[in-house]
């Protein structure tokens, strides 16, 4: 418990960009307390409070979500070890990590946040424009510059992209949220189902090795969902800004800025039709190329940084750990770069506690040879450059944390949004059923099996996607169902959603009520170890059976929901109570959400 | 002088030099013996939590050998919050000087200053008793002020207790949020700023609880004493005598806000 007092570590790596204004929170201070004294008016406050990136709470004006920036998910101990601090001081003691590389602090009176954003600014990280109709968080793939089939290493343009559209005026009142994506590889990013999503590509001109993007626009996930579309085969880096910048002139000119249920990109652009959005943006393009005064760049920053393996580490421990071999064969990558291993850090449904965070810290620094640490996009944190010999001592290490959790990298890990938690628009408690399916599922070892590693679980808490359940192999999102007057907790389930370079949304299949969604996912594994080819993957079976190409007895979404429709049926309250309770909950359910601010 | 709870690590330094305090270490017994600062004296907070009536604590002080004006400092290892218990008993007792050290043990031995393995020799004392009944909060006075609008009770127990059952009308500042690096209690500035945002007047009365004891709450007590604040009482029986006594409890509806943190 003393260890919240300890001094700040010398000698670990710092954060090379300043992305905080220390004003912002003087600022912030100040409106709230103009809002209190309605002075400011709730909808204006809003607006201001979401530019900030303070989210409003479940049912309550007297609490906020912070939600913490992370731009290319790229976090450094000491940033680490001040969220720790800050969840201890003003939230809950555990931090959240999101599907989008930020970090979010719940339940923090309003009246606190400023403090949070000074704080923030101690360590260069900021909360501005994580929420509202802005920019969001630039992500990028956490395997950037080690994944071994990318052309090259996006994140330094991630960052530069970042840094140029951060506080830009020409992303501070768009209709709508805008998002950024950059990848290493087709396998390791989400480029399909984001505004704008950038693949980089090496290619040959004249002779010359050009590094460059394949750039996907109009994808998103939400109410209803698309897959983006590429708009050119190769997008030169010269052209990179100068793309970005004629999207974002072009949606917010002409987005929709009052039906707030589809007001994202997406939408414009299936109903101009994609030819069209396409000669737009080319259009656009040449027209903010020809007419800039100056010449506007990036600044890249693409040094590359030291790697060291720390002198510090020594051979605590020649033993191997039990579950050692589990724990590595699914959450380790090995990295191009030979010897090192990206480590995948597990967290149920995104939470971990301060104390953890700091062991989080330390084992950057201790085993991490580049010192810095990137988030991942299902809930996780990954641990890059970790040397070969060094892979026992630090699975050691988190074991004693409880942060050694196996199936990182497999379907094991289930994603879950926060769901009744602590939003508004929650209908279930997504984010406890994503850690019961998840605990269930390395129960069973499921973890260790080959065959569904590359197939995921991905659970939203309400018809929106911040649970992004639309691209997983099986994903759920939360409603109500009924048996006469008497209301239960209900997932709507789909089939076979992916975000590769085959990208597409799952197909509906049934109603799963959440009591049933651990026994129908099970059975759903049953059939497909049932009726499988040899070398078959959970993932290309459902593949098949998804696009009609399956030969065995299961030929379609319909044929799944035959054989598990028994277990879907409701029995009475009488029979059965525990049916009518959400996980986390000792009473009975019932709907209630209040007002969504994504819109706002 | 205005009198300020705290004191500092160096002055306590040259107190030390002219003999002139006597140091309660507040931690367990076999930590004590392996080291502690230089002429402190042990004192576990299980020894005064056992029977803090009055004469208890007069009686404790006098085996300690602290008379009615010995100038007193209490140090412990976790934040602040069990020596803060100590001084506060003193205190209601009628003891004037005595105060926090500004840093944990830890901090003292990572700031190099002197420990020692010395058991210091004293002189047994005796102690009055003149009891400082207004800056004790009982739960009979609670009830009566709880709603009056010019009393602000502060609730120091962390977040996810406050969210699930609390007094109320009580707001939450969990003891985390009363440190800062390197020290038990923050800065003055970031002391007041925190009241201002929070809206707290520092002329209000201010009634400050925790769980059981009155630890973490007698550490909220003295972060406000450090910058002046006249009227701070102390619900020393706190949350565990309220719930037990089955007073109203109120609690964040609505939410399962309990399945966010990563037990």
């Amino acid at each position: 418990m003393a260890q919240q007092l300890r001094p700040s570590k010398l000698g670990s790596k710092k954060p090379k960009i300043d992305w905080s204004r220390r004003e912002e929170a003087e600022n912030f201070a100040k409106t709230v307390k103009l809002y209190r004294q309605g002075k400011v008016n709730h909808d204006t406050f809003r607006r201001f409070r979401l530019q900030h990136g303070a989210y409003g709470t479940r049912m309550t004006d007297d609490y906020a979500m912070v939600r913490i920036k992370v731009p290319a998910g790229q976090v450094y101990p000491n940033q680490l070890e001040k969220i720790a601090q800050l969840s201890e001081m003003y939230s809950i003691g555990s931090a959240h990590f999101s599907t989008r590389e930020n970090v979010q602090l719940h339940w923090v009176v309003l009246e606190d946040v400023s403090e949070i954003m000074h704080a923030l600014a101690d360590v260069g990280l900021t909360s501005r424009e994580a929420c509202g109709n802005t920019v969001r968080n630039v992500m990028c793939s956490p395997l950037s510059g080690v994944c071994d089939k990318e052309a090259f290493d996006a994140t330094p343009y991630a960052l530069a992209v970042a840094k140029f559209l951060l506080r830009n005026p020409l992303n501070q009142a768009l209709p709508r949220k805008f998002k950024f994506n950059f990848t290493c590889c087709e396998k390791h990013g989400m480029i399909r189902i984001v505004d704008v999503g950038l693949l980089p590509q090496i290619q040959d001109v004249d002779g010359e090795k050009q590094k460059g993007f394949k750039i996907f626009l109009g994808g998103g996930l939400g109410n209803k969902s698309f897959v983006g579309h590429q708009l050119e085969e190769f997008t030169p880096l010269e052209d990179l800004l100068y793309t970005s910048i004629a999207v974002l002139r072009i949606f917010d000119r002409m987005g929709d800025r009052k039906n707030l249920a589809r007001n994202r990109m997406r939408y414009l652009v299936n109903d101009m039709g994609w030819k069209k959005f396409q000669n737009l943006v080319l259009k656009e393009r040449a027209l903010v190329k020809a007419t800039q005064s100056v010449i506007v760049k990036l600044k890249i920053d693409d040094v590359e940084s030291e790697i060291k393996r720390s002198i510090s580490v020594n051979n605590e421990s020649p033993s191997i750990p039990d579950g050692f071999a589990r724990w590595k064969q699914t959450s380790v990558v090995q990295q191009k770069q030979k010897g090192y291993n990206s480590v995948f850090i597990g967290l149920e449904s995104g939470d971990i506690t301060a104390n953890q965070l700091r062991v989080v810290a330390d084992l950057i620094r201790k085993f991490s040879g580049d010192g810095v640490a990137r988030n991942g996009f299902t809930q996780n944190i990954v641990l890059r450059y970790i040397h070969d010999d060094d892979l026992a001592n630090m699975y050691s290490k988190l074991i004693e944390s409880g942060l050694a959790k196996s199936g990182s990298l497999t379907m094991a890990s289930a994603v879950g949004c926060s769901g009744t938690t602590s939003c508004n628009l929650a209908l279930t408690n997504s984010h406890r059923l994503a850690k019961e399916v998840q605990r269930k599922f390395l129960e069973l070892n499921l973890d260790e099996d080959d065959d569904l590693r590359d197939s995921s679980i991905k659970i939203s808490g309400c018809p929106n996607s911040c649970g992004q359940h639309q691209i997983a192999t099986i994903g759920f999102y939360g409603g109500g169902g009924r048996l006469g007057k008497d209301m239960y907790p209900n997932y709507t389930m789909s089939l076979g959603g992916r975000f590769d370079k085959d990208a597409m949304l799952g197909h509906h299949t049934a109603r799963v009520p959440v009591k049933r969604v651990i026994p129908v996912i099970l059975k759903i594994i049953e059939l497909f170890k049932q009726y499988k080819q040899p070398d078959d993957t959970l993932d290309k079976w459902m593949y098949r059976i998804v696009h009609g190409n399956e030969s065995s007895e299961i030929k379609s979404v319909e044929d799944i929901k035959k054989i598990i429709n028994p277990l879907l049926i409701s029995p009475t309250k009488n029979d059965d109570s525990d049916f009518y309770m959400d996980y986390g909950s000792d009473t009975s359910y019932h709907t209630i959400t209040g007002k969504g601010e994504c819109a706002a | 002088m205005t009198y300020t709870p705290i004191i500092d690590h160096d002055l306590l330094r040259e107190e030390i030099k002219k003999n002139n305090v006597r140091i309660i270490d507040v931690r367990r017994e076999q930590d004590y013996q392996q080291s502690h600062i230089t002429n402190a004296v042990n004192l576990p907070l299980a020894e005064l939590l056992n029977n803090d009536s009055p004469e208890n604590i007069a009686k404790i002080a006098g085996d300690l050998g602290i008379s009615d004006d010995t100038p007193v400092v209490v140090y412990d290892d976790t934040f602040g919050a069990l020596s803060s218990r100590i001084v506060w008993a003193l205190q209601y007792i009628g003891h004037a000087d005595v105060k926090l050290l500004s840093v944990t043990f830890s901090q003292w031995k990572e700031l190099g200053l002197d420990i020692t393995t010395k058991v210091p020799e004293f002189e047994q004392s005796t102690h009055s008793i003149n009891i400082q009944s207004d800056i004790m909060a009982t739960v009979d006075y609670l009830e009566k002020v709880k709603d009056d609008k010019n009393v602000v009770i502060i609730d120091n127990r962390e977040r996810l207790n406050f969210l699930e059952q609390h007094i109320p009308g009580a707001i939450n500042i969990p003891y985390r949020t009363l440190a800062t690096d390197g020290k038990i209690i923050r800065t003055k500035e970031s002391m007041r700023n925190l009241l201002k945002n929070r809206g707290i007047s520092e002329d209000a009365e201010i009634i400050t609880y925790c769980g059981s004891v009155g630890t973490l709450s007698g550490l909220a007590y003295y972060a406000l004493k450090s910058i002046g604040v006249p009227n701070v009482k102390l619900y020393v029986h706190s949350f565990k005598e309220w719930k037990n006594l089955e007073k109203p409890i109120d609690k964040q509806e609505n939410a399962s806000y309990w399945d966010l943190s990563a037990e």
